[in-house]
């Protein structure tokens, strides 16, 4: 994906590039070759080696993708790289910045954000609540700027900006319907769109989905997939870890395969397809 | 050589702990101090054996009790605020029994009066002789009744309070034990009276000499820790060899996957609470006899120290409850040495609260029984 | 037809709005309240008296009920502590508060004005819940709720203990006064009418009530201005608080309680939200203290046991967890059938029979099992009724956490930002947006 590609794409972008103006983040065009490198990331829990010196970069703009065996450590890397966990040894770069150990939050603020394997939508807040809880720099989490008379009209101000943010992604995302409900309401499939939904509205410059489609039915899962694809036009950034083989080798263009908490290969698709290694790895250990 | 070994050993136990290494400095320092103040005759040998003496008793109960309440928290995986009820209950139902033997069932007092505990000092425990050396049969009914007692109040209210909201949060048992605690404790005011009485006659004790005075070891000493350790000598035994303490060390790891596996729950749930609530209203009728007196409130204050000491051992661990016990009644006792007695209590929650806060899993880990 | 189903509508529609449920509910208590006082014949100055110590009681709780769902409701944290944070405000303020002493022996203060006290008492509880926030908010929620339950009984000791009893600062003597308490010299009411030249209306008053209940009406009028100060209290609390849910800081609290590492993920600052949070609660119950105890005359650490946290508890279920008005609500019902319910209706009782109530338990179940007398029995009861409320207290609380866990207005849906959340019209822009005018109090239009 090229930088012009995504200034001259005018269709269904209004979301990104707005919330993108607003905020007055730095455009696309200053961007690193590399989002995301991670380099001999290593994390043990007591005795157990979860990540054994894992390398491995993500190029900007493209869709990549995290597959391996069950605890091959793609969760634990995740969870390294968006600050959950404290790696034991090794970098975590993003944007050419060394992010490793910061605060979950600081990681999100800086631009790569997560979701998680099972939606961790906010059950007792509406679709709306969800939405409006993502954007960054909001006046209003000051607390004393929501209690001061003259203050808050700002506020106000921008929770009307936010509101029509959050309707237009409601709508980008077909689910405007929704609008009022609660979110612990929603079916597993639409609470996955809640969730890349409210990641967007954080404008981040990458996303890491973990599993965005289990659960998923095939028909909500194709739009998912357009949605990204659009998404990726526009300058998004994506590492998507998957079990589902057959997805992640038609959609992403470049492939990460982890096997006992080592990068075993990585590589397009077509390689990894033919790769000894990966097809033993794959057989040997249980799918 | 030897310095910079211990030093370079002591800097890897800092890396791997630096909690611990503090707590166990902090320790050290004071038993340095300790010793210090008994080589200088600052405290004297008899005061110190008094507290330790204290301590270790008090502890004894918080220990016994905390095998009950971590046992249901683990199994149950709510924080029992009724427990300290129940403690309060077994005292009330054993003693009533106790007076009742005592007193030749009303042959030498009123009967309501015996039943009563002596409400508004209607007849005295001294005047009964309650006391293990002075009445041993009334003592003996005391301990079978104040267990038998507390095991079916904890299974009535498991029955219709705890079993309904099986399903809740953790903390959603929690607020509902609160309420059962409200019920207990002021139902036990209204029928036993506030007044706080003495229960127990005068017992023959042994007096051992050491420098400054003597230290006394009374009956009731020796009974409670007779008493405590057999029973956690054979609640060990009972979940080491027993298919149920199996059982119940499994539900303690993972209640979903124990019920998976075909282990039938809901009749675990009935023998923890059996094992708990019989552990906890001995404990309740030991500690009222050590001490000698009964109140109301009695359990309700002994209640924060038990879960000091079920924290601090690991919730879960019935080791770590005797272990967390202990050190929770000696912190209690021996504080004083240190700082104004007032704080003595103070500087038990503070343990539990540093616990907590750096190694909340316990200092004896995980979550397995026993 | 049509008129009457309008006219269901429109008292349908008058329902749903907040601010007239919580009058409706205080209308009824009041009612109920005056209609057992005449139906015993209870004379109107005891009458006016027990309005007044139930308004008391229904501000209290209201404003506990508050600042606990601040910390519940809103955030998650779980704080059966509120009784230290209490404590620790009217402590303070008494300190600060209190005429220096004249002689070494007395107890004084540093003789501070009393609101300069009361600001104090605030921030003395606000940075105490922070030294208890550092490190424990990121704990579980039971193992939060053990941590400030043994913190409350650490203040409590602190203030029992002999050790600060009474220190010298300078020349000056102050402290807390160990297990005998602090004596509490102030008269709040009469500082505020005096300052707010309310005064007037104060004798206006007194000389209204004087003919109907004679002489020394002064007393039954001030009680009754207390409590009415205290309901005004409670409506600030309650505005503060819900401009506070509202506002995006509000939307941040309620998702950490949800979900506190999605929260994160979304790129907020949880600790620091839920430390600010708490502290704000910790503050408003030190001041709930200060309002509570400033007119008592005295102060005993024993009046701050920790079952006095459980009744806010309790009065915070009954309302509805996460909902201000719930909270009020709760308060308000907690107060008057709970709290001063039992005890008025034993007031009611004794000066309508004599009560002879046998002494102890078995003076009042031996005649039922003897000659199946029920009266000793009865007598014991009213007798003890401050013991059974407890009880029944602890009944009520069981009994809803069974059948009714989201409290007395059941589920709520109310949203957590400082506009209406409805797509706005097409075309107008955000112009046109009306903010949320029926409930008042939030949009500033």
């Amino acid at each position: 994906m090229s930088d012009t590609e995504v200034e001259a794409d005018p269709a269904g972008s209004e979301t990104g590039n707005e919330s993108r103006a607003l905020e007055g983040a730095s455009g696309p065009d200053e961007r690193e070759e590399v989002s995301l490198r991670v380099e001999k990331l290593r994390k043990t829990f007591g005795g157990i080696v979860a990540v054994d010196g894992a390398s491995f970069a993500v190029e900007s703009g493209t869709i990549t993708g995290l597959i391996g065996p069950n605890g091959a450590g793609k969760s634990t890397t995740f969870n390294c790289v968006t600050g959950v966990y404290e790696p034991t040894e090794g970098t975590v770069y993003f944007e050419g910045e060394d992010i490793t150990g910061l605060a979950p939050h600081a990681v999100a603020n800086g631009g790569l954000v997560r979701t998680f394997q099972i939606a961790r939508e906010l059950g007792e807040m509406t679709v709306l609540e969800n939405l409006m809880l993502a954007p960054k720099n909001q006046r209003g989490e000051a607390l004393w700027r929501s209690l001061l008379p003259f203050v808050r009209d700002e506020v106000v101000e921008q929770e009307r900006d936010i509101r029509e943010r959050c309707w237009d992604i409601l709508d980008f995302f077909e689910i405007d319907h929704l609008a009022d409900e609660y979110a612990k309401n929603l079916s597993g499939g639409q609470r996955k769109l809640l969730e890349l939904a409210r990641a967007l509205l954080t404008d981040p410059e990458m996303l890491l989905l973990d599993e965005p489609f289990a659960g998923v039915n095939p028909s909500l899962e194709e739009r998912l997939l357009t949605h990204i694809h659009d998404l990726q036009a526009e300058g998004y950034t994506f590492l998507i870890v998957e079990h589902d083989m057959d997805l992640i080798m038609e959609h992403c263009e470049h492939i990460v395969v982890m096997h006992q908490g080592k990068v075993l290969t990585e590589g397009p698709p077509a390689d990894i397809r033919s790769n000894e290694a990966v097809i033993e790895a794959y057989l040997g250990g249980d799918v | 050589m030897g310095v910079s070994e211990s030093y370079e050993r002591g800097r890897n136990l800092f890396q791997s702990n630096p909690v611990g290494f503090v707590l166990g400095l902090a320790v050290l320092i004071l038993m340095l101090d300790l010793v210090r103040q008994l080589v200088t005759g600052e405290l004297d040998v008899a005061r110190f054996g008094l507290v330790l003496k204290a301590g270790i008793m008090r502890g004894m109960v918080i220990g016994l009790a905390g095998i009950g309440l971590s046992l249901t928290y683990s199994i149950l995986n709510f924080a029992n605020f009724a427990h300290g009820d129940y403690l309060t209950s077994g005292a009330f139902a054993g003693m009533a029994v106790s007076y009742l033997v005592a007193g030749k069932f009303g042959s030498e007092a009123n009967i309501g009066a015996l039943l009563l505990v002596g409400t508004g000092g209607s007849v005295f425990g001294g005047a009964l002789g309650v006391g293990v050396v002075t009445a041993p049969a009334a003592v003996l009914a005391g301990v079978v009744v104040a267990g038998v007692a507390t095991i079916g109040l904890t299974l009535l209210v498991d029955r219709y309070v705890f079993r309904p909201i099986r399903d809740r949060s953790g903390i959603a048992l929690l607020i509902t034990s609160i309420g059962v605690a409200f019920v207990l404790r002021y139902l036990i005011l209204f029928v036993f009276g506030g007044s706080k009485r003495g229960v127990t006659a005068e017992q023959p004790s042994l007096s051992v000499g050491v420098p400054g005075g003597a230290i006394e070891i009374g009956t009731h000493d020796v009974a409670l820790f007779v008493v405590a350790a057999a029973l956690m000598a054979g609640i060990h035994l009972l979940l080491q060899n027993t298919k149920l303490g199996k059982a119940m060390r499994a539900m303690a790891d993972n209640e979903d996957l124990a019920r998976v596996t075909g282990i039938p729950t809901e009749r675990v749930v009935k023998y923890t609470w059996i094992l708990g609530g019989g552990l906890t209203g001995v404990a309740g009728y030991m500690f009222v006899l050590w001490k000698g007196t009964l109140g109301f409130f009695d359990g309700w204050l002994l209640l924060l120290l038990v879960f000091a000491a079920v924290i601090l051992g690991g919730i879960g661990s019935i080791y770590g409850a005797i272990t967390g016990g202990l050190v929770i009644g000696i912190t209690f006792s021996m504080a004083p040495i240190w700082i104004p007695s007032a704080f003595g209590r103070a500087a038990a929650f503070v343990v539990m609260i540093v616990i907590l806060i750096a190694k909340p899993e316990g200092i004896f880990g995980g979550t397995s029984t026993a | 037809m049509s008129a009457a189903t309008d006219w269901r509508d429109r008292a349908r529609r008058l329902w749903d709005r907040d601010p007239v449920k919580v009058l409706a509910l205080l209308a009824v208590i009041y009612a109920v309240y005056i209609a057992l006082g005449l139906a015993i014949g209870f004379e109107i100055r005891g009458q006016i008296n027990s309005i007044a110590t139930l308004t008391f009681y229904i501000g209290v709780f209201g404003i506990l009920a508050l600042a606990l769902n601040l910390h519940w409701g809103y955030t998650g944290l779980f704080n059966i502590g509120i009784v230290g944070f209490m404590a620790i405000g009217i402590y303070t303020m008494a300190v600060v508060s209190k005429p220096v002493a004249e002689t070494a022996s007395q107890i004084g203060g540093l003789g501070a004005p009393l609101w300069v006290g009361m600001i104090a008492g605030m921030v003395a509880a606000a940075v105490l819940g922070l030294l208890v926030a550092l490190p424990a908010l990121r704990l579980r929620a039971d193992y939060l709720a053990i941590v400030t339950i043994a913190f409350s009984e650490i203040v409590r000791f602190t203030l029992l203990s002999r050790t600060f009893q009474e220190f010298q600062v300078g020349d000056r003597t102050i402290g807390l006064g160990g297990g005998s308490g602090l004596i509490l010299p102030f008269n709040p009411l009469q500082s505020f009418l005096d300052v707010t030249r309310l005064n007037v209306l104060q004798d206006a008053l007194v000389a209204l009530a004087t003919p109907v209940i004679g002489g020394n009406a002064d007393a039954v009028v001030n009680s009754m201005l207390y409590g009415v100060l205290l309901l005004v209290v409670v409506a600030i609390y309650y505005v503060v608080l819900t401009r506070i849910g509202r506002s995006p800081f509000g939307r941040v609290l309620k998702a950490i309680r949800e979900d506190e590492d999605a929260t994160k993920a979304l790129g907020k600052d949880t600790n620091v939200v839920k430390t600010k949070a708490f502290m704000v609660g910790c503050a408003l119950m030190g001041l709930g203290g200060v309002l509570w105890y400033m007119q008592s005359g005295a102060i005993t650490p024993n009046t701050f046991r920790p079952r006095l946290t459980f009744f806010i508890w309790i009065a915070l279920i009954i309302g509805g967890a996460g909902s201000n008005t719930g909270s009020v609500m709760g308060g308000a019902v907690f107060a008057a059938a709970l709290f001063q319910g039992p005890r008025y209706l034993q007031n009611l009782v004794e000066s309508a029979i004599e009560v002879d109530a046998p002494s102890n338990f078995s003076g009042a179940v031996a005649p039922i099992v003897d000659s199946l007398t029920l009266n000793p029995f009865l007598f014991y009861v009213i007798d003890n009724v401050r013991q059974l409320q407890l009880v029944f207290m602890g009944l009520v609380l069981i009994w809803l956490m069974h059948n009714r866990p989201e409290g007395m207005l059941g589920h709520r849906k109310e949203e957590a930002a400082s506009v209406s959340l409805t797509r706005p019209p097409a075309g107008q822009g955000t112009a046109a947006d009306g903010g949320r005018p029926d409930t008042g109090g939030d949009a500033n239009e």
